[in-house]
């Protein structure tokens, strides 16, 4: 198929994989512990599963997976916010598939919907938009999820329903920032990443500005990555290079997507329609500044938490999970005392277990081939 | 008969016997339903005749929509029955067919149903002998749910089970993968493609008969329906206790298939499928059982997609185009589109 099987090629990957060795010898090390490179984005983690790429690269390199799938962090009380504001009887509540199965602290939208609340999965939030026109005597709540890849696309939705004076359309803003959680990582004391992988469709809105304070702040090199097996292993050789070279700087690899000066009027929407919280709750990774966006006061009538009643309620995550030490390389999902013992993709208990593009639930399902091997390995 | 099916129609009375006669009875039409007792009768001899067992089987079949490209409810409710038999190495001979209606539902729907369960029927060689009509009112079923039930005849000496997948067994499949998961999605007009796919549905039970006429020993054998072909090869691979290796690029995959995959995130190994079998067989039976596959309509586009060893037992594990490896594993629920 074309555009997608060039980005496949096993010619071409051995090729990087053997330019990859080449270089780590170069690379003055002061213990003898892998290189540890974080993938920030559940898009790259998918990748790197689908593919088996992790047995493909050398020992000498581990790929910690960072917290970049929205679906994963998303807290069990803001769950519980969506499943009571979807068990109103005058809302249709929408929202994207994989958001539908993330366990609350009593249920999922999929668990709600079959008791009878009117939950529908959309492909986009102007598909939200037409359920509201078409339904006028309906409140139509579009559950809004996602880093900067999807903020644009939802205020475009709001600036369009304002246009229209589509009342009835609200919605229940859960968008995350990706530069305050890469430095809630970079400061926490236990960290050890060498390098970062920077989410492609993130930088394709923001540009590469936002991350160069994880070059020049912290020392770390960084490469913006696209999602094709390809441009990962081209990535990782770009950040061995750096490491080789002893140079740190933000790097493109995803130039056919990405415009250095990130996506203007995606941003301009996104300025108009949203503000920073002072703080925002992740699963795995507690609270954080910053690191969340809600409604301007302006567009507070197509904000579902000002429109209607949420319980808000904090719900802890249960105190066995080690998500935050996982996320941060420091122990492998494996390691955690309730992997694959309490926490199962059948009954998730912390945020990595909960989508397939969490690390804990990747490896549980594709990458038993991986753990094995690596335990071979430290044995 | 034009209209809509009323309560009347599952009344027991005039409406019923009407639409009895001159749909299902004048649609299926054979002896054996028109004689219109409480039960077919089946003549055993005929049965001894193709084999040593019998084969029996059921399932219902609610697919929204009702018509889709390449096929219909109608369709699907005779191939998913046919095939269930023929994958155990059975003739398939006699089927039954319980319709449930809601209230509401155009007569010409029905009729068109019908029709098309006629012709799957015939050719698959099978008769609907016995049946069931009941109307529901409007909301308690989604306009129209069917039951099949089949009998087949298992010949002697053919014993198709999953756990009889030895190492250095071949795994054959008979064409395109996930056609019909790919039908679904587009006919539910949710992506508006340039180029539908057209369900892959069609009855197997000709392709088994000239696969065991190839093969007689043929050591596996399921029709990969809901779950993929990843489903059917964890079902082989559990059963079995050895391990399923796969190799990424021998499997068929249309490129509209992959477009509708990479577009939604979603794998075509666990797509479902309602006209493709997995075979497993003795390495020196593969060549043999292929060539008899791609003389059949039904697996034209057969071909051998891997290979069983000893460990690591229990698993299916996929050799990617791109030079990896990785479990396949069975799904934990349905598969969702993914966000970004």
């Amino acid at each position: 198929m074309k555009f997608v099987d060039e980005f496949r090629d096993p010619n071409k990957a051995r090729a990087l994989i053997r330019e990859i060795e080449t270089l780590l010898p170069q690379i003055p090390r002061a213990d003898e512990r892998p290189l540890q490179i974080m993938e920030f984005c559940g898009g790259h983690t998918h990748t790197i599963f689908r593919y088996g790429l992790e047995q493909m690269l050398p020992g000498a390199i581990e790929l910690v997976h960072g917290p970049g799938c929205p679906v994963c962090v998303l807290p069990m009380g803001r769950v519980d916010d969506c499943v009571a504001l979807a068990e109103r009887p005058e809302v249709i509540f929408t929202t994207f598939g994989d958001a539908m199965r993330v366990p609350g602290s009593k249920k999922s939208l999929l668990q709600a919907k079959a008791e009878g609340a009117d939950v529908r999965m959309v492909y986009s939030p102007l598909d939200a938009l037409a359920l509201a026109r078409a339904n006028p005597d309906r409140e139509v709540i579009f559950f809004a999820l996602g880093f900067e890849t999807t903020m644009p696309s939802t205020a475009l939705t709001v600036l369009a329903a304002e246009r229209e004076g589509i009342d009835n359309f609200s919605l229940f803003c859960n968008h995350i920032t990706t530069v305050p959680t890469i430095k809630a990582i970079l400061d926490s004391p236990d960290m050890q990443i060498d390098a970062f992988l920077a989410p492609g469709h993130v930088s394709m809105v923001v540009g590469e500005a936002p991350f160069r304070f994880v070059a020049e702040d912290y020392g770390k090199p960084i490469v913006i990555t696209g999602f094709e097996p390809l441009d990962i292993l081209q990535s990782l050789w770009m950040v061995i290079r750096q490491l080789a070279e002893g140079r740190c700087e933000v790097e493109n690899q995803y130039r056919r997507i990405v415009p250095p000066e990130g996506n203007s009027a995606g941003l301009e929407a996104v300025a108009k329609v949203f503000e920073l919280r002072e703080f925002f709750e992740w699963r795995g990774l507690g609270s954080i500044d910053h690191s969340g966006v809600r409604m301007r006061e302006e567009y507070a009538r197509f904000d579902a938490e000002r429109k209607f009643p949420v319980p808000s309620l904090k719900i802890a995550d249960p105190r066995s999970c080690q998500c935050g030490e996982v996320l941060k390389g420091v122990i492998r999902p494996w390691e955690c005392k309730v992997y694959g013992r309490q926490c199962t993709p059948q009954t998730p208990m912390g945020a990595l277990m909960v989508s397939s593009e969490g690390a804990c639930a990747a490896y549980y399902q594709h990458g038993r081939l991986a753990v094995e091997a690596q335990r071979g390995q430290a044995g | 008969m034009n209209g809509t099916i009323t309560l009347a129609h599952g009344a027991g009375g005039r409406a019923m016997r009407e639409l009895i006669d001159t749909l299902f009875v004048g649609g299926y039409g054979n002896d054996l339903l028109a004689a219109l007792e409480d039960q077919a009768r089946l003549e055993l001899d005929a049965l001894v005749a193709h084999g040593d067992r019998l084969a029996f089987t059921t399932d219902s079949y609610v697919v929204d929509p009702l018509f889709f490209p390449g096929g219909d409810i109608g369709k699907l409710a005779i191939t998913g029955t046919v095939n269930d038999l023929a994958v155990g190495g059975a003739r398939p001979l006699f089927l039954s067919c319980g319709m449930i209606l809601e209230e509401g539902l155009p007569l010409d729907t029905l009729r068109r149903v019908v029709a098309s369960m006629k012709a799957t029927a015939d050719e698959a060689g099978v008769q609907i002998v016995t049946g069931d009509t009941k109307i529901v009112h409007r909301g308690a079923a989604d306009k129209l749910f069917i039951n099949t039930a089949g009998i087949g005849v298992i010949p002697a000496g053919v014993d198709i089970r999953a756990a009889r997948a030895r190492p250095g067994d071949r795994i054959l499949i008979n064409g395109w993968v996930g056609d019909h998961g790919a039908a679904i999605v587009d006919a539910r007009g949710e992506l508006a493609l340039d180029n539908p796919v057209e369900t892959d549905c069609q009855p197997l039970s000709g392709l088994v008969e000239a696969m065991l006429a190839a093969c007689p020993d043929i050591h596996c054998l399921r029709d990969a329906t809901r779950g993929g072909i990843a489903g059917v090869l964890n079902e082989f691979a559990t059963a079995s206790g050895c391990a399923l290796h796969i190799e990424e690029t021998a499997v068929p995959i249309r490129d509209t298939v992959r477009g509708v995959c990479e577009i939604l995130g979603l794998d075509p190994l666990y797509l479902a499928n309602e006209g493709k079998l997995v075979a497993i067989v003795a390495p020196e039976d593969a060549e043999p059982v292929l060539e008899a596959m791609r003389a059949h309509p039904a697996g034209r586009d057969a071909v051998i997609i891997g290979e069983v060893t000893e460990s690591p037992t229990g698993s299916v594990i996929l050799h990617t185009g791109f030079g990896g490896e990785r479990i396949v594993d069975l799904l934990v629920g349905e598969q969702l589109p993914r966000i970004c």
